[in-house]
């Protein structure tokens, strides 16, 4: 590896600008945190292991998600007229596992989220568990695993990402 | 209070006519309760599957209509169904959705026990009960099953009231799609799999049983969603696999002539299905080795006949969706006027590849997940739909498209996939089944 790894700091740092990004709403760039094989995913049930054979929320992968995001664009999305805001409140990451060698780390993060659109607006709580991996230098995003406090509800339309 | 509807035959049959109906069908919610009290009653209502209590014990808590249910499977492999109260105080029995009870169901309040048949196993105290002839009471009774229950192949299906009809007059062909679902096994058993989407809707029910068969929305409402996935397959890496996704998502821009073509069966009582010739499950791939399975299980002739079969979607009156190609039904519970849960399950096709499981679960996910971008728009434009129909200038809904003068009276019906006749058949039924019991 070129440099040398991220300390625990920087890893805490990374995973703060990514739900800034999401908070101000600057997907593209949130986007390219992903690693080409990075997923998004959000179980629907309580402690699942297995995103392919057992349903979820969102398990997508960046085709997906570029999907997503580009609809959001899209001024014939009819359920964001009008348009969702959203709202991260982090606690501390902690890093979970490192493995320089490897350049592999695991940061787990509990957060209140809260998307809002027109006169409604909803809080989730979740956790949130960081896959990352250093890929040409750059910490990359191969796994982001949401779970959310009430997985197994029956929920409303969550619109953005939590 | 006294309301508009109740205790008034005439103005509740005069909110159906011929082409149009009347917006309080979506909106009062005096007529929801009397929908509750006499449509979900005198109908054969889905429960559940069989495969989701396969053990001695084994119970599943769900609702029909507005009534707390359990099913339970008891000792002798039989399942019945009774509604969930203790008959002592009311007590709900149980507090998760499904599990395994053991030999007895148990009351958390005062004890009271019940067998698996529902007849009362023990009360505490018993001797203290004796002056008041206990033996005669409600209590005494036990578990109250639900008067009719039917498990056709698998599915479970009740029917709370003596009124209405009997399971195979009422749903008669229309249980040619559940069929075929089930034949696309090669063992001929599905198995509830893949988990459960759970979506609240502030919408009426029917607005949602309304969109099963109605072709001409996909391509406008899933412009954003489905639109911009075909778009982005039209210059696909060089040499690169269509993804599942896209094949699941593509098809629902299809053109006005496609669904058109696609034709619309309806059958009597208020059920109907998209997709007669062809449907947007039509085109997926083929999965390794499955046709090889069916072959062997049905003879080539029969196995190209099941899986030739490409039924969209089958509305089961009044409040089930049936996808037969990618094993998927949607129970739409009626919650209040202007709420639903919208629950999506997924089957397993016994002894066939795990990849139809997956693309089943995917399917789910990409198109009826709270967290679906095709979900979004429909919920959005329903709720849209609930809202505007408050307004006093306009108070009917027009539901002409493709419409027949002889379409009524009975008999199977093949029209255009574009044709509204499925939603006049609903709202024919709707007024048949109240009617009974008004």
């Amino acid at each position: 590896m070129a440099s040398a790894p991220p300390n625990d700091q920087q890893l805490i740092d990374f995973v703060v600008r990514e739900a800034r990004l999401l908070d101000q709403q600057q997907l593209d760039t949130w986007l390219d945190l992903f690693s080409d094989d990075g997923h998004y995913w959000m179980p629907v049930e309580w402690g699942q292991t297995d995103p392919r054979l057992t349903t979820s929320l969102m398990y997508e992968d960046k085709f997906l998600l570029r999907l997503r995001i580009d609809r959001l664009k899209s001024n014939r999305t009819f359920s964001q007229s009008p348009k969702s805001r959203c709202h991260h409140v982090l606690q501390a990451p902690q890093v979970d596992a490192r493995n320089d060698a490897e350049g592999t780390y695991v940061t787990w993060t509990p957060l209140h989220y809260v998307e809002s659109r027109g006169d409604v607006q909803t809080l989730y709580a979740a956790w949130a568990t960081h896959h990352l991996a250093v890929i040409d230098d750059q910490i990359r995003i191969r796994l982001k695993r949401v779970d959310l406090v009430n997985c197994d509800a029956a929920l409303g339309s969550i619109q953005l990402f939590v | 209070m006294i309301g508009k509807y109740r205790g008034n035959r005439q103005a509740i049959s005069g909110l159906v006519r011929e082409t149009e109906v009347h917006r309080d069908l979506y909106v009062d919610q005096e007529l929801f309760e009397l929908e509750m009290e006499h449509l979900f009653a005198n109908t054969w209502i889905y429960v559940g599957h069989d495969s989701q209590v396969p053990k001695t014990g084994d119970y599943y808590a769900t609702t029909i209509g507005a009534q707390p249910a359990l099913m339970v499977r008891d000792g002798k492999g039989q399942v019945r169904l009774f509604y969930n109260r203790c008959p002592h105080k009311g007590t709900r029995l149980t507090g998760d959705s499904c599990g395994n009870t053991g030999q007895f169901f148990r009351c958390p309040y005062h004890a009271w026990t019940f067998r698996l048949d529902g007849s009362l196993a023990g009360v505490p105290l018993k001797a203290e009960y004796d002056a008041a002839r206990f033996a005669g009471s409600h209590g005494a009774q036990g578990l109250t099953p639900v008067r009719h229950v039917h498990n056709y192949r698998g599915f479970v299906f009740a029917k709370m009231s003596d009124a209405g009809l009997g399971f195979e007059e009422f749903f008669g062909e229309s249980l040619s799609s559940i069929d075929n679902m089930i034949d696309r096994s090669p063992e001929g058993r599905l198995e509830v799999a893949g988990g459960v989407l759970r979506y609240m809707h502030d919408c009426n029910w029917k607005i949602l049983v309304e969109n099963q068969t109605d072709a001409c929305h996909p391509m406008i409402v899933h412009q954003s969603s489905a639109g911009i996935a075909a778009d982005a397959w039209k210059t696909p890496p060089p040499g690169a696999k269509k993804p599942m996704a896209v094949e699941i998502y593509a098809p629902f821009v299809s053109s006005y002539e496609f669904f058109q073509g696609m034709g619309l069966r309806v059958w009597d009582n208020g059920h109907g299905h998209t997709g007669v010739s062809h449907s947007i499950h039509s085109d997926y791939s083929a999965v390794p080795g499955y046709f090889d399975q069916m072959k062997a299980a049905y003879g080539e002739d029969r196995a190209k006949a099941i899986l030739g079969e490409n039924r969209h979607n089958t509305v089961y009156f009044p409040n089930l969706m049936l996808k037969g190609p990618i094993q998927l039904l949607r129970l739409f519970k009626p919650l209040a006027a202007n709420r639903t849960l919208v629950e999506s399950w997924t089957f397993r096709l016994v002894g066939a590849p795990d990849l139809l499981l997956e693309r089943t679960v995917m399917y789910n996910r990409l198109v009826n997940a709270p967290t679906s971008v095709v979900g979004h728009d429909d919920l959005e434009v329903y709720e849209r739909a609930q809202t505007g129909l408050l307004a006093d200038g306009n108070e009917w809904v027009n539901l002409q498209r493709l419409y027949d003068p002889d379409e009524a009276g009975g008999h199977t019906l093949v029209a255009g996939g574009t044709s509204e006749a499925q939603m006049r058949n609903q709202f024919r039924a709707w007024e048949k089944f109240m009617a009974l019991s008004l």
